[in-house]
């Protein structure tokens, strides 16, 4: 019976084990991806350590996931029961809308919001200025840029959450709810006391994976601000990427990758504790 | 379920349901409507509908975008992979959900570890590794590394499938005579079959999506798929937005429309790996 698991393990193997071991091996080198490589022990820790914007880079991930942590789990929380509300016909209108933000590619999403939105010559943000009001593109201020490439992804992803938790709600027990209903509970009393408890495993493995997620988000800062203005949205995956491609400083983009790692590993952790219990 | 509210608790409901399908939409409607426009229109105002429908922005965007040849690649890519995930996959979660081998479990933990693992963890050592065995524009690579990345979602999603078939079915045919893999081929995969559509839908829209390593991986002009090569269109500084805004939707909107006709499938994939019923 192995033999059905060959092909996948062997894909696996060779697409993401070996290179992931190669990627910590390379943490401890000089390489500029063409000569032989150099030890350097923790040389490239140490010159992390003392690198300004992987500081940033690294605080702007931790901004980020505390964003996704609260907003879009918020929105999707709240859209999600009031769907609870509505007649099944009207329910499934709204999921499909909120869901297309999720069904697009994430380079024609940042080019619609970069163009059409935030664009102070053909974007909304703009014509709003030419009308007079203080308004201005966030990508282009240092102080609001990883909240204006934030806002984006925001967009992109809170009709997913919200998919996700009404499908959870909608598997709570009747007899809780009814049980709760002959008993008086107001609309909010019944989320308080009985639909968010039902959903809370759903709930924490959505947490878990944006934490991962948060760690991992790419192409959104890649496409709207390359990391600038000065840095100032510059995440963990965005800077490995260019340490890489860029300055050709492989072994520092390795160590970034496994400072990376480090913070998915705690959360996949929980994650593999959760789905094991679950699933197997 | 359906709860009962008051009428003041009915229209709070619908206002605040209405301004997400707003903020959803708006977006989406400023891509359509400019879409149809000249620059100078989008310049003049975003929000203003089209004197005229410029339909000629989508010839424009189709030849700049060079999607007769970027959409071959990216359906090349797409179909590569489906097929590739799907085979592999299923294979992989039948063993897994049967408990076919000893080391089940571990395999399981194994595969749920690389859902999360970072692709800058392997992307680098893979690239260059790729670059020396000149594998770098080869679009089957790139549908093996698709692969390797999409399929442990696959197989978690399948294995539920698998799950769900009674033992006795299997059994039943391993007392006529069939050997593992005619029960497989011939039994199993036929009953999981919807599965293995949700699977193929949600790969696919992953796939035709996917921009980071396509972007890495598929440099040469004559191999970029259709977002890269969009991305590459609208970064051009002298922007015409009318005609960028039309290849975006020319590559939105196939997806949109599966989409629409199959959301039941794609919404219970997408999430059925993180809602336990």
């Amino acid at each position: 019976m192995w033999l059905y698991l060959v092909p996948t393990l062997a894909i696996n193997v060779v697409i993401i084990l070996i290179p992931a071991l190669l990627t910590i091996a390379l943490a401890f080198f000089q390489w500029d991806g063409i000569s032989a490589p150099v030890f350097i022990g923790l040389g490239n820790f140490v010159a992390l350590w003392s690198d300004g914007p992987f500081w940033t880079a690294l605080e702007n991930n931790l901004i980020w996931t505390a964003i996704f942590l609260t907003v879009p789990i918020a929105m999707g929380l709240l859209a999600a029961s009031l769907l609870l509300i509505v007649p099944r016909r009207g329910s499934t209108l709204f999921q499909v809308v909120y869901f297309l933000p999720v069904i697009i590619a994430t380079a024609i999403t940042a080019r619609v919001w970069q163009g059409m939105i935030y664009s102070p010559v053909t974007g909304v943000f703009g014509y709003l200025q030419k009308l007079g009001l203080p308004i201005v593109n966030p990508l282009s201020q240092t102080s609001t840029a990883l909240f204006g490439v934030a806002t984006v992804d925001l967009w992109h992803w809170w009709g997913f959450l919200c998919v996700i938790f009404f499908a959870a709600l909608r598997q709570v027990p009747q007899e809780q709810i009814e049980a709760a209903r002959i008993e008086g509970a107001s609309f909010w009393q019944m989320m308080r006391y009985v639909l968010l408890p039902g959903i809370k495993p759903t709930i924490m493995l959505m947490m878990i994976m944006t934490v991962i997620w948060s760690f991992l988000v790419f192409d959104f800062v890649y496409i709207l601000t390359q990391g600038g203005p000065a840095f100032s949205s510059e995440v963990l995956s965005t800077l490995a990427y260019r340490k890489a491609f860029y300055d050709l400083n492989v072994g520092q983009a390795a160590a970034t990758a496994l400072v990376i790692s480090l913070f998915g590993l705690v959360a996949t952790f929980f994650y593999i504790r959760i789905q094991s219990r679950e699933s197997v | 379920m359906r709860l009962v509210e008051s009428r003041a608790t009915l229209t709070i409901t619908y206002v605040v349901l209405g301004i997400g399908l707003f903020t959803a939409l708006f977006p989406i409607v400023l891509l359509v409507l400019n879409s149809l426009k000249s620059a100078q229109e989008i310049v003049q105002n975003p929000l203003a509908l089209p004197e005229v429908f410029r339909f000629d922005n989508f010839a424009r965007a189709w030849k700049d975008a060079r999607f007769s040849q970027s959409f071959v690649n990216s359906a090349t890519l797409t179909g590569l992979t489906i097929v590739l995930v799907c085979s592999t996959g299923s294979a992989a979660a039948y063993v897994l959900a049967r408990k076919k081998i000893k080391a089940w479990k571990v395999v399981t933990f194994y595969l749920l570890a690389t859902t999360t693992a970072p692709i800058q963890l392997f992307l680098f050592p893979l690239y260059f590794g790729f670059a020396k065995l000149g594998l770098i524009n080869n679009v089957f690579a790139v549908s093996l590394v698709y692969t390797a990345i999409y399929s442990p979602f696959a197989i978690m999603l399948l294995r539920t499938y698998f799950l769900a078939v009674p033992a006795e079915i299997e059994e039943a045919a391993i007392i006529d005579g069939a050997s593992s893999w005619q029960v497989f081929t011939r039994v199993m995969l036929p009953i999981v079959s919807p599965g293995i559509l949700t699977v193929a839908l949600i790969i696919g829209l992953y796939s035709w999506n996917e921009f980071l390593i396509a972007t890495t991986f598929l440099q040469k002009q004559d191999k970029l798929t259709a977002v890269v090569s969009f991305f590459l269109l609208s970064g051009q500084y002298s922007s015409d937005w009318g005609e960028i805004m039309a290849a975006a939707l020319i590559i939105v909107l196939p997806i949109v429309v599966l989409f629409v006709f199959l959301q039941r499938r794609f919404i219970e994939g997408m999430a059925g790996g993180s809602v336990k019923g």
